[in-house]
């Protein structure tokens, strides 16, 4: 495996860029691993690459059943941040944020990280109130979020609509000036590279049918569409297909998967400095490095494996985009692709043991996880290697349905990215 | 566009004139008391989620205003059947989703 730099760009440059070698190579199972991860998604091929990088554990396996990078990770609009309301949550996605900061380098692999900044505009009295308790609450958490008047939210993104009578007047912002974008597919392909150099199998192609478990309960390993895989450790990161792989172990989870869906314009100039979301309007909108304005809204209203959505939710979305930006209301979109989100009745992640023995679960991200991915498979890394949970996803465990001690940023939020 | 069968207009109309309402068929408890914690998690956070055949709630808000329940496949997003509240859950096995 080649490491990129200066050089090796240039060496290839001049040979056409015909040499370059494969990134990482196409495996077939072994037979037996220490541990098998289901889903080839940033969160899965991040886990395994901190299993190997910082536990020493490389015979570890990644099992996906389409592409890598082909689910949620590939089909998100990329916003990052982690100005949450919640201790719990804020710990996490801070911790995210922090490895965010090095991953180009680490891995070697540019992901386009851009702390272009994120604004969430407030429409109404509620807002206001709800996203100043937010930017107190991440300021006692030592979490970058301020406040921005109008005329302030205007300077920072000139697009914006501020005009007193507009139909969703900006009464002021929050701005996370650390948040951003990366690129998703880099993300997963950084990871993937970066797995495999250190000894890390990933299997593409191959659907996980069923977990095994043994006569004392533990795991024994996992059915596959290539045949019976041992291993006594698996942990599940299969995104909006949790509940259907968890039900082969038997267990059943708090979740509910829906179809979210995001759109592109045609490319254009650069025109569109950060990122803007509105919760009220459910509506956010940036600029990729490409030109495409990517937008995307809330979920379907209904439960679905479709990974499609319906139009009208397309419709009410552009429909807020051009009252809020009326510049764009002459874009073309080029396309539109849906992706399927596991919901927990909290709006906060599962991440760690669950019932069975040698069983972990990462899951429950919905429509926010990509932001996380770096902090999500740290900790989730952890926990398999020394079968406990780590001090920063300790709260989210299963074992809080039962509790009922919530992270409930469903509540603080209403919707979440 | 999903086009949904209300039982009660006896018509199949566009989604935008729905509301969903979660999964069907899951009763309150008679005596919540005595629930244990694990009962009260299965009620309140536990759902199939399922790949397949699912049996929902969904509420006619822009027009009778009624809810009553539907099967839909959620691979295929097409609805089986739609059936009225208090109706005990058609068995469909071996029935094609409509096209
Ligand atoms: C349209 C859209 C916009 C979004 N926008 C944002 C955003 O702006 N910011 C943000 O933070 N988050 C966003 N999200 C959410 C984010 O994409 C996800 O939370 C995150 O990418 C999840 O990563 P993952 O690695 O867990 O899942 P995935 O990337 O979905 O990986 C899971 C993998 O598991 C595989 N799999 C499933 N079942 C099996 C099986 N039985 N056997 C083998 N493999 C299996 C799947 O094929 C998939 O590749 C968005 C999501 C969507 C759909
Ligand atoms: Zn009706």
């Amino acid at each position: 495996m080649t490491h990129f730099s200066a050089m090796s760009l240039l060496k290839n440059a001049i040979s056409g860029h015909k040499n370059w070698p494969e990134q990482w190579p196409d495996k077939q199972p072994k037979d037996e691993y220490d541990v098998i991860i289901v889903g080839a998604g940033g969160h899965g091929l991040g886990a395994a690459y901190y299993l190997a990088k910082e536990h020493g554990i490389t015979n570890v396996a990644v099992i996906e059943k389409g592409w890598l990078g082909g689910g949620n990770t590939g089909r998100n609009t990329t916003i990052i941040r982690s100005n949450y309301l919640y201790d719990e949550s804020a710990r996490l996605f801070d911790h995210a944020l922090d490895l965010w900061e090095n991953l180009s380098t680490e891995l070697n692999y540019n992901v386009m990280y851009s702390k272009r900044g994120v604004m969430m505009l407030a429409h109404n009295v509620h807002d206001v109130q709800s996203f100043q308790r937010h930017i107190h609450a991440n300021r006692l958490n030592d979490v970058d979020n301020r406040w921005l008047t109008p005329k302030e939210a205007k300077a920072f993104c000139p697009p914006l609509n501020i005009s007193p009578d507009a139909r969703y007047p900006v009464m002021g912002a929050a701005l996370q000036q650390r948040a951003g974008t990366a690129r998703h597919d880099a993300v997963a392909w950084g990871y993937a590279r970066a797995a495999a150099k250190r000894g890390v199998d990933i299997i593409q192609n191959c659907p996980v049918i069923s977990i095994r478990r043994g006569a004392d309960g533990a795991v024994e390993g996992v059915e596959t569409g290539k045949g019976f895989i041992k291993a006594r450790k698996v942990a599940v990161s299969a995104a909006g297909h949790t509940s259907v792989v968890m039900d082969s172990a038997g267990v059943r989870m708090p979740l509910e998967s829906y179809p979210l869906q995001a759109l592109v314009s045609e490319p254009i100039k650069p025109v569109f400095p950060c990122v803007v979301m509105s919760n009220t309007v459910h509506a956010y909108i940036s600029q990729s490095d490409k030109g495409e304005l990517v937008i995307g809204s809330g979920t379907d209203q209904y439960t679905s494996y479709s990974q499609r959505g319906g139009l009208p939710l397309i419709e009410h979305t552009v429909a807020a985009i051009c009252e809020v930006f009326p510049i764009f209301n002459r874009m073309r979109m080029l396309r539109k692709w849906g992706g399927i989100v596991d919901v927990t009745p909290d709006r906060s992640a599962i991440l760690g043991k669950t019932p069975v023995r040698g069983l972990y679960v990462n899951c429950g991200w919905g429509t926010g996880g990509f932001k996380a991915t770096p902090g999500a498979a740290h900790t989730l890394a952890w926990t398999v290697a020394k079968d406990e949970p780590h001090p920063i996803n300790a709260p989210f465990t299963l074992e809080r349905f039962t509790t009922g001690r919530l992270i409930d940023e469903a509540a603080a939020a209403a919707v979440a990215h | 566009m999903l086009l949904i069968q209300c039982p009660y207009c006896d018509d199949a109309l566009p989604e935008l004139e729905f509301a969903y309402a979660g999964e069907a068929h899951i009763d309150r408890p008679q005596d919540p008391s005595a629930l244990s914690d694990e009962e009260w998690r299965d009620f309140l956070f536990i759902r199939s989620n399922v790949k397949g055949v699912h049996a929902e709630r969904w509420r006619h808000i822009n027009g009778c205003g009624r809810f009553f329940n539907a099967l839909r496949d959620t691979v295929s997003d097409r609805f089986v059947t739609s059936y009225k509240a208090g109706e005990p859950r058609p068995d469909t096995s071996g029935k094609e989703p409509a096209q």
